[in-house]
């Protein structure tokens, strides 16, 4: 087993046997939860603090399940009306839970870089669930391993990523991993939805749905964010469901056995045409909510593992 | 008899861009001789200061300088920033006017003014705003303030989308002589951005501005130039793409200079890596290859001054995500060392680094310091070009520690300041 992280802050310092790792250990957990195999030992007295400054149901839900599952005491801090409000600083929030013993600490933020800055100033291990527009590592981890069951392979595949890609953290940790994997991306947007620079990542660019699409074997979408805009990105919704939009028509262009995937929550209509996503031929979103919790049970157990054992060097250094 | 010699120095002078061996000596605060080579063998001074080879040259004129009174003292004081500037071998400290409570008026003015000169040992000179509350929306008493002592104007960062108020200030400060100091960032394009755009800023998720947003604020102070006359300076021209409109601007006669950074010319946008807030900067820092072309801008001349752009912030302010993070990095005691990478690079030779750090600053400002000329003041540095250190942010005199090279590798160190012919020692 190769796992060494301390904390899992985002794809770009992963390597590809711990990507490897983790979802080999998500595959048996995803068996498992289905089989109703309980591993309550594994986290049984750890506690998993959930920080989430942004709100969110589902990924909050998913990793308060996952550690639930694990047999952790999990605890949800709602920072949109906590003392943050109250003008303290991401420092001192952290080092007041710091000294509340934490030992797995899920953070979603949303500043870019606000997890790692976290990460620095306490001592247990952090996951990140977000960090403004820099990375998404579990959605990424869980799209990799959706991807893996229903297509029997992460590698050498077509794989296009289409939407706002400028404000979308779940399409960079995508870009990442995929990358890392060794599979073809293609980013489809508007140009005004595409970040800067794009190309030297080692991706395609197009701004046609038709022609990113054709021959690829997966069509990831990214929601529409609205939230994260600050002016006319696009000129109407209906202008982008009608270029950008995934319905019937474009999908056609893709392999005939392609899967379509979303992160949810999804903007019928906008990025999506409702009879597309529910497809039970090609559409995998519902896996992608069942694959979530498995990873982010194997990402919890690994850093706890790490934990443990750094906890345990740490315990002989003292007695030496 | 001269009050000092200082014998057996490597004379930088960048007027006449020599860099060779001779002395120098000190008479009544002034230089009043310059002799090359060993002709100062039989000169005699009261006291004579043997300088090993080591490099003299004229004192560093800092323009852009922040001092943090009135209002944040705890940043930086003017004791703490003259300390600082005389261990980095600054002899002249040009202030800035953001300060929390602007300095726009001629009452503040005034208060600065008292402030530097009972606390400060090197020379200060203070710019005011060019409107009030640096807000754009009217011009200050540009009058009252020349008469109080400002030498220039500017509104640092804040730049005004409201040309119409502009155009007067300009015309205002034109018909008075005075020099316009502006910042050449399209403000509406640059509005919250943190980086440069391209791929770093992509792959971080940091809100970017395009280099482009330089040459568009550029274009129009140029245009407006055009219109009004005005004496002007561009704070900081960073980008490779700026430099051909700034080239123009020159050859059509228009009374325009430009400074940059120190940290543009020695650090580019890779070094915020994971996201170190001591290296988010106003403008943002820029690719290599925009370093690359300001550096050659520096050597040709056509970019003239390079300065520290010195901006405390306390930890506070910068222990924050990166986006939410203050801007601005202290530069008064790293602005020689940082700059002799580019010496030890073979950039630019020392006589054309101290044309930008030290002549061509007095010479905007119209002061007679500046130079290794008889009857210049003898505002003078000693330093050692080569000596190795590593720089400890803790040994800063700066109140403020926010120094992007905490840590680095650098060469050259500060033997000694003089002011007006009086060393600077630390009580």
């Amino acid at each position: 087993m190769t796992f060494n992280a301390a904390h899992l802050l985002g794809i770009e310092h992963l390597h590809p046997t711990e990507i490897t790792t983790l979802l080999d250990l998500a595959d048996t957990y995803a068996n498992d939860n289905r089989a109703g195999i309980a591993h309550k030992d594994v986290l049984a007295g750890l506690t998993q603090v959930n920080m989430f400054f942004e709100n969110s149901t589902r990924t909050q839900s998913s990793f308060e399940l996952a550690g639930k599952r694990l047999g952790a005491d999990v605890m949800n801090m709602s920072m949109a009306t906590s003392s943050v409000k109250k003008g303290e600083t991401l420092i001192d929030t952290a080092l007041t839970l710091n000294a509340m013993h934490p030992d797995l600490l899920v953070v979603r933020h949303g500043s870019s870089g606000a997890v790692d800055l976290l990460a620095q100033k306490v001592n247990c291990a952090v996951l990140n669930a977000g960090d403004g527009r820099h990375e998404h590592p579990t959605q990424a981890l869980l799209d990799a391993l959706t991807i893996r069951r229903a297509k029997g392979r992460l590698h050498r595949l077509n794989i296009a990523i289409c939407g706002d890609i400028a404000h979308s953290r779940v399409a960079r940790s995508n870009i990442l991993l995929l990358g890392k994997m060794e599979n073809r991306i293609r980013l489809i947007a508007p140009p005004t939805l595409m970040p800067s620079g794009v190309q030297e990542f080692g991706v395609e660019v197009y701004d046609d749905m038709r022609e990113g699409l054709k021959d690829v074997d997966v069509v990831m979408m990214l929601r529409l964010q609205k939230e994260r805009m600050d002016g006319g990105f696009i000129p109407s919704e209906r202008e982008y469901f009608h270029r950008f939009g995934l319905d019937a028509e474009k999908f056609a262009y893709a392999k005939e056995d392609a899967i379509v995937m979303h992160p949810g929550p999804m903007n019928r209509g906008v990025e999506i045409d409702g009879t597309i996503a529910d497809d039970i031929n090609h559409s995998v979103i519902q896996t992608q909510v069942e694959m979530g919790v498995a990873v982010r049970m194997a990402a919890m157990d690994l850093l706890a593992r790490n934990l443990r054992a750094r906890r345990a060097a740490e315990q002989q250094d003292t007695m030496v | 008899m001269n009050d000092i010699l200082f014998k057996n120095a490597r004379l930088i002078d960048p007027v006449t861009l020599t860099d060779e061996s001779g002395s120098i000596a000190v008479k009544n605060g002034k230089i009043s001789a310059v002799y090359r080579g060993n002709e100062a063998d039989n000169v005699t001074a009261t006291e004579v200061i043997d300088c090993g080879g080591m490099c003299l040259a004229p004192g560093i004129v800092d323009m852009g300088v922040k001092v943090c009174e009135p209002g944040e003292r705890h940043k930086e004081s003017y004791r703490s920033a003259g300390r600082a500037a005389a261990a980095g071998g600054v002899t002249t400290i040009v202030t800035r006017p953001d300060t929390s409570q602007p300095i726009d008026n001629p009452e503040t003015l005034e208060f600065v003014a008292r402030r530097a000169q009972q606390d400060c040992k090197v020379n200060v000179l203070h710019m005011a705003a060019l409107t009030k509350g640096r807000a754009g929306g009217e011009m200050t008493e540009i009058g009252f303030l020349l008469d109080g002592g400002a030498v220039a104007f500017t509104d640092v960062d804040n730049v005004t989308t409201d040309t119409k108020v502009l155009t007067r200030a300009l015309t205002y400060a034109r018909s008075l002589g005075a020099l316009v100091v502006g910042h050449p960032q399209e403000p509406v394009l640059s509005k919250g951005a943190a980086v440069t755009s391209g791929k770093f800023a992509s792959l971080r998720g940091l809100p970017a501005v395009s280099p482009m947003a330089e040459r568009m604020g550029l274009d129009r102070d140029i245009s407006l130039l055009e219109m009004t006359g005005a004496r002007y300076h561009a704070d900081q021209i960073t980008t490779a793409r700026a430099l051909p409109a700034l080239e123009r601007a020159k050859r059509n006669g228009l009374d325009i200079t430009a400074g940059v950074s120190i940290h543009h010319l020695t650090l580019n946008e890779f070094d915020v890596a994971d996201y170190r807030t001591f290296f988010k900067l106003t403008p943002p820092l820029r690719s290599e290859d925009d370093r690359q072309a300001v550096i050659d801008a520096v050597d040709s001349g056509l970019i003239d001054i390079i300065c520290s752009m010195h901006s405390p912030q306390d930890e506070e302010s910068k222990r924050l995500p990166f986006e939410d993070a203050a801007s601005g990095a202290v530069g008064l005691e790293t602005l020689l060392p940082a700059a002799l990478r580019l010496y030890h690079n073979e950039q630019l030779t020392l006589p054309k680094l101290f044309r930008a750090l030290s002549l061509n600053p007095a010479r905007r400002l119209g002061l007679d310091c500046g130079r290794l000329l008889e009857g210049a003041p003898a505002d003078l540095v000693l330093f050692d070009p080569d000596a190795p250190f590593i720089l400890d942010r803790a040994n800063l005199k700066s109140k403020s520690k926010n120094t992007p090279f905490d840590g680095a590798r650098m060469q050259g160190t500060v033997a000694g300041t003089w002011v007006a012919g009086r060393r600077i020692v630390e009580e």
